[in-house]
Order: C-alpha cells, then structure tokens, then sequence
C-alpha cells in the first residue's frame, strides 16, 4: 500500500470510529451526532475535529442535556460544538 | 476479502452476559460480587445502552407517601396486561420490588426524596390503591433521570466487582452443542474485526429491544433486535411478539416522543383539510381517547388521503391556541424538541406527528427465574440448558399485551437479578466447561462468513429502510386480515432480498457496515416473527388492536403466542393464570 492509500485507510478507519461512537444509548443524540458527523465534521480544522471527539466521550444525559438546550457547557469549545451540532440539526430540518 | 481459515481464540468465563443495560449489568453485579469470572459483552460502551432513555421511574409499593401493598400493583399489572401476564411472574415482580429499590438505594441510586428522607413516590397511570380503587403513588425516580443514574450505578459497581467487559464487541451467534445446551457465544471485535469465542457455563441474553424494526421509534440506533434473533436462530421460538406499545405522537420521520402532557393540556390533532378528524372517531374524549384509539384514527386519515404535508403522511398537533407562556413552559420538553429537531416553536406552528413504535412486550420465553424455557418433548416450556434471558428482549412474561408506566425498569431490575441468582446455583450444579467442537461453532461463523461475498448487490440501508416502512405499514397501529396478510409476503420477498445484498467495504478493522449488514439480519428475524404473531391473533387485546376483531376473546385466545423461525410456525401455550401465594385474578372487561 503506498503512503497516499495508508492515509485514506486510516481516515477512513477513524471516520468509522467516530461513525459508532455516535451510537448512544437515546435515539436523540443518534439523531443529532450522527447528523453532524456527516453534514458538520468534515469542515471541521485538526483543533475542531478534536473537540468533537472529545465531547463524544461525555456521558449521554450530559450530552442530552447540552444539545437540548437544558444545560450550557462550561468550556467554551464545547459550547461551541454543541451550537454548531443543533444548527446542522435546524438546517436539515429546514430542507424536510 | 475473506476472512481466512485460522485458529479462533477462546476465552472461558463463568457465565457470559450479552447486553449492558440494566438487566444485564444487574445479573452481572450478583454474579461477580460472588466471585464468579463474569464476561460482559456490549456493541457500544454499557453506559451508552439504552436503559439510558428510561425517564420516567421504577413502581415498588413502598407505601411511602400514599398506602399502598405489592398485592394491589400485581392487581394493577394482571389488569394492565389485559390478563395475559403469567400471574406468577407478576406475584414474583411486585413482591421482590420492594427489596430491589431498597438494594439499588443502597447501591448509589440518588432516588429523589421526600422531607422525612424516604424515597420520594410520584403517580402514574394505571396504579390504585385497593384493587382498582383511589389512585396510588408508587413511582421511585431519581428526577427524571432515573435510567441513568441506574445504569450508571450498575456501571461503576461492576467495575468494582472486576466484571470483564468486552466492550464494542458485537455477538454473532449462540454456540450450542448437540444436546441443545448453550456453550456459549461466537462475538466479533468491531475494532479489529476479529472473532473470539466466549466459552460460559451459563449465557445470559439482555440485548433490549427492537424498536429500529419500524420506521418511526422512540428507541435508538442500537436497539435490533440481536438476542431475540440469536434465540431464534437457536432454536427457540418467540413469545407474544404482536404486542408492541405505540405512542399516538411521535415526531413524524424522526420518532421522539411528544408526551401524553400535550393533549393534556389542550392540544388537538388536525387532518390535511384543517379538520379536527378526532370529532368523528370519539366524540366526547376527542383527542384524549385511548391510546390505540388516537393512533388508529390518526393511520385511518392518513390511509384515506387526509395527511398532511407534500407526501400527505402525517397529521398536525396543534398547541399554538394554547399560548406561549403555557406551551413554553409547562412543555418545555416539546417545546426543546421542537426547536432542536424541527426549527420550529409550538407556540406558533403546528407538530408533524405519527405514531412511534416505543417498547415490546413479547420476547425470548422465560420463567420467573430468567431461563429460557421452549417447547420440547415434554412440555411447553422446558428449560434450554444453560440460556438465560432478561429485560426487554425476554418475555417472562409480565406485561402480558400491554406494559405499565413504570414497569419495564423493575422487569430488568428483578429478572436481571433473578437471573443472576439462578446462574450461581446452576454454575454451582455444573462446575465443568462442557467440551465444544468445531461443528458447533459452524453455523455461527457461516452467518459472519455469509457477508464476505462480493460482487454487485443491493445496499443494507435500502433494504433496512423498506423493511421498516412495511413494518409500519402493515403492523403497525392499523392491523386487519388483508393488510398484514399482504404484509406477510412483501416481508418473505423480502427475507429474499437479503440474500442478494453485498458488502462493498469488505475491510476488517472497524467495519460498521458489517455490523449494520448483521444487524439487518436481525431486524429481520424479528419483524418476521412480530407480523406473523400478529396476523394470526384474530382478536384485540392490549396494545394488539385489529380493525377486524374489534373484542378480546378469552375463551380462544388467552394464550401466549410462540413464533418460530423453521418454517414461520406458530404455536400457543397457556396463560399461567396461578399466582405463587395468592388467588387469582379472572379475567375482567377493561374498563378504565
């Protein structure tokens, strides 16, 4: 495999990663992250993508709870995120 | 790429547990408190089941703020169950309650409280004090997030108890031997794609539901089904599959739950023409007639070409009239919901609803001890050796055709528990691993090794999303003999189809559509099982309502339902009508 296919296979890979990690115990966040991670992730820089694989490692109510708009998260690159993810969410819903 | 022919790894544990929510995790905690080597395996990380969702609480008669005996909630579940709840069971279920919310406060649970620092009861419906008499309060709930703080109790417990958990492993298949005792599971590793052998002396299913079967759900992306579907695979039949619980307002194309608290409070469904169409099916409750009743007439508009919208599939919940001080904040969960998912604010315009698809009250037969019981040589319900199941992928049965609020988290409470209790005694009989051979791994590797074929084919996700749309269709709210019986043979053409699908990422390290593909043959299984369960039943009882057979009739029909999946077979055992202690209650009209 030369370096160019290594690197699409390890995006790819990482893609699919995220991809599950989107399957949550509520059918809501299923909704709203699996949503982002296509419409949203992609234009997201190196320091956008991390945040997002960080606020995936929260605990679902947490996330219920912020992308709801129950909660607002103390960090502002969570805040951030979770405004750009319920904004994907509005678009879509616009389009149906 | 094929996989190819190597060695599989095996790993030997005590008991194996399929599923992390809360019946799983409970049966798991029991198991390894008594220091047994406990596996636990979960597709997604075990505080991301679905158990997660459950808001609303656990009943126990506590009698904390108004009088209450476990007697009378076994009273309200017989009479919820539409009498086809085994009364054992729910003797079992409402007695043992009381200790296991005691256990579970003691294990962390941060139940809301009362002023005295009792745990705190609030009322549902269906729940009386007296054998139908004044309303009764016997809802313990940590806020309204009560299947969290549960779930993630059981967690950290587990963890404490070195539980082993295999977590983003995904089980394939059951592993039996020729004499029909269960060795085991075959599991695969989502990261690698590796397979691994989980050899137990006793297996526990508690994979939850399968509300992804229908088009519109309230349940999550991971609830397909997989332990119903392995039990049939297996050889066991599923019981009562055709009671299925809906919610008249879902969001339409989405699924979340527009709670009861809408109408409650004003709200009115109208058709595409603008008209109030409940005026004509129930004149007098209007929009707050039975549940089966809304959903049924909302599916009649919309069947008739009365919908709403391009597509004319769905009606509108109008709450605007109300306000924006009442729907903002006396439905603030609506009004979250609406902007989130909808842009739009029910204050000012109205809610695309559809019936959504929410929890099964049928499932893997078991008894009132958790292990799988099927029909054998001697008898209906004959113990499969070493199977076990809880929650809601097993039927014990205690929701018989329609569930309480409040009653699913006790049944993974108590069952998961029992089934913990009944593995150590049975591990205890039997100390050995059984020997297992390469024969008995087979079947389950062919059904992984199936999805290796290439070549030009259809895609899961179109076959996925037909087969849910039919679900809807044709079993959903709207069940008579013609609709299901077309139904019937669109979901055998296509069980065909899915033979002709082909993966075109055949990679193995964290190839989800692999596992979307074995989850589609899941679904299948299962929606298989829930429409030929409900095309026979010619009778309305609990959440099973037919158009055609309007009435409950005991005389033919109070028995459970068994599918199984050789052949499409139906067959029928008895309702265990003999409570443990206590007389039983008959069967009475269903007046509320």
């Amino acid at each position: 495999m030369d370096p160019t296919d290594a690197a699409t296979a390890e995006i790819t890979t990482h893609t699919a990663r995220l991809r599950w990690q989107c399957r949550r115990g509520m059918l809501e966040l299923d909704l709203l992250l699996s949503r982002f991670l296509e419409v949203g992730f992609p234009a997201l820089d190196a320091a956008g993508r991390a945040d997002f694989v960080r606020l995936l490692g929260y605990q679902d109510q947490i996330l219920h709870d912020w992308l709801m708009g129950q909660a607002v998260p103390a960090d502002a690159a969570m805040r951030r995120l979770v405004g750009q993810i319920r904004a994907a969410m509005r678009d879509d819903a616009a389009v149906l | 790429m094929p996989i190819p022919h190597r060695p599989i790894p095996h790993r030997r544990f005590d008991a194996l547990i399929i599923g992390a929510g809360g019946a799983g995790l409970n049966a798991a905690l029991r198991l390894a408190s008594a220091d047994l080597r406990v596996a636990v395996v979960s597709k997604v990380f075990p505080t991301r089941s679905h158990t997660v969702a459950a808001q609303g609480g656990v009943n126990a008669a506590l009698a904390n703020v108004l009088p209450d005996d476990w007697h009378w909630h076994m009273f309200d579940t017989v009479k919820g169950s539409d009498y086809l709840g085994d009364q054992d069971a729910i003797e079992y279920m409402c007695r043992e309650a009381i200790p296991t919310v005691y256990e579970l406060e003691h294990a962390g649970v941060p139940f809301s409280r009362i002023d005295d620092g009792r745990i705190y009861q609030r009322a549902f419906g269906g729940q009386s004090q007296d054998f139908g008499g004044d309303q009764a309060a016997r809802t313990c709930a940590a806020a309204d997030r009560t299947g969290h703080a549960i779930l993630h109790t059981l967690y950290q417990q587990n963890v404490r108890a070195r539980t082993h958990f295999f977590d983003e492993y995904f089980a394939i298949d059951l592993i039996r031997d020729e004499e029909g005792v269960v060795l085991g599971a075959l599991a695969l590793e989502i990261e690698t794609g590796e397979t691994l052998v989980i050899e137990a002396k006793a297996t526990l299913l508690a994979t939850g539901g399968h509300g992804q079967v229908f088009r519109t759900t309230t349940n999550a992306f991971i609830n397909t089904g997989d332990g119903m579907a392995m039990a049939l695979r297996a050889g066991v039949p599923l019981m009562d599959m055709e009671f299925y619980q809906f919610h008249p307002t879902g969001v339409a194309g989405k699924g979340m739950l527009i709670t009861e608290g809408a109408r409650g409070e004003g709200g009115y469904l109208i058709n595409g023409d603008g008209e109030r169409f409940m005026e004509r099916y129930a004149p007098r409750a209007l929009d707050l007639a039975s549940r089966d009743v809304v959903a049924r007439s909302m599916v009649t508009e919309i069947r008739e070409g009365r919908g709403c919208g391009p597509s004319k599939d769905h009606v509108m919940l109008r709450l605007d009239h109300l306000g924006a001080d009442v729907v903002h904040h006396r439905l603030p969960g609506i009004t979250d919901i609406c902007r989130v998912f909808l842009g739009l604010d029910p204050a000012e315009q109205g809610i695309p609803v559809f019936p959504t698809a929410h929890y099964a009250m049928g499932g893997i037969p078991t008894d009132r001890y958790a292990r799988v019981v099927a029909p054998a040589r001697h008898g209906p319900e004959e113990v499969v050796p070493g199977l076990y199941a809880a929650g809601e992928c097993a039927c014990v049965s205690v929701h018989g055709a329609n569930r309480l609020g409040g009653n699913s988290l006790l049944d993974i409470l108590v069952f998961g528990r029992a089934a913990g209790t009944d593995i150590l005694d049975y591990v205890a009989e039997n100390p050995n691993h059984r020997p297992m051979r390469e024969a008995d791994i087979e079947p389950a590797l062919t059904r992984l090794g199936r999805w290796d074929r290439t070549g030009e084919g259809e895609s899961v996700a179109a076959v996925k999303a037909d087969l849910r749309k039919l679900m809807e269709d044709h079993c959903g709210v709207f069940r008579e003999d013609a609709t299901m019986a077309e139904g019937v043979e669109k979901l055998k053409a296509l069980r065909e189809r899915v033979e002709r699908v082909r993966l075109q990422d055949q990679s193995r390290i964290f190839n989800t559509a692999r596992i979307e593909a074995l989850e589609l043959d899941n679904l299948v299984d299962v929606g298989m099982a829930t429409l030929m369960s409900a095309y026979h039943r010619q009778e309305s009882r609990g959440a099973h309502s037919r158009v055609d057979y309007p009435e409950r009739e005991d005389e033919q029909w109070m028995k459970h339902s068994l599918y199984a999946r050789d052949g499409d077979r139906m067959d029928y055992k008895p309702v265990r009508t003999k409570p443990l202690t206590v007389e039983s209650f008959p069967p009475k009209a269903r007046v509320y």
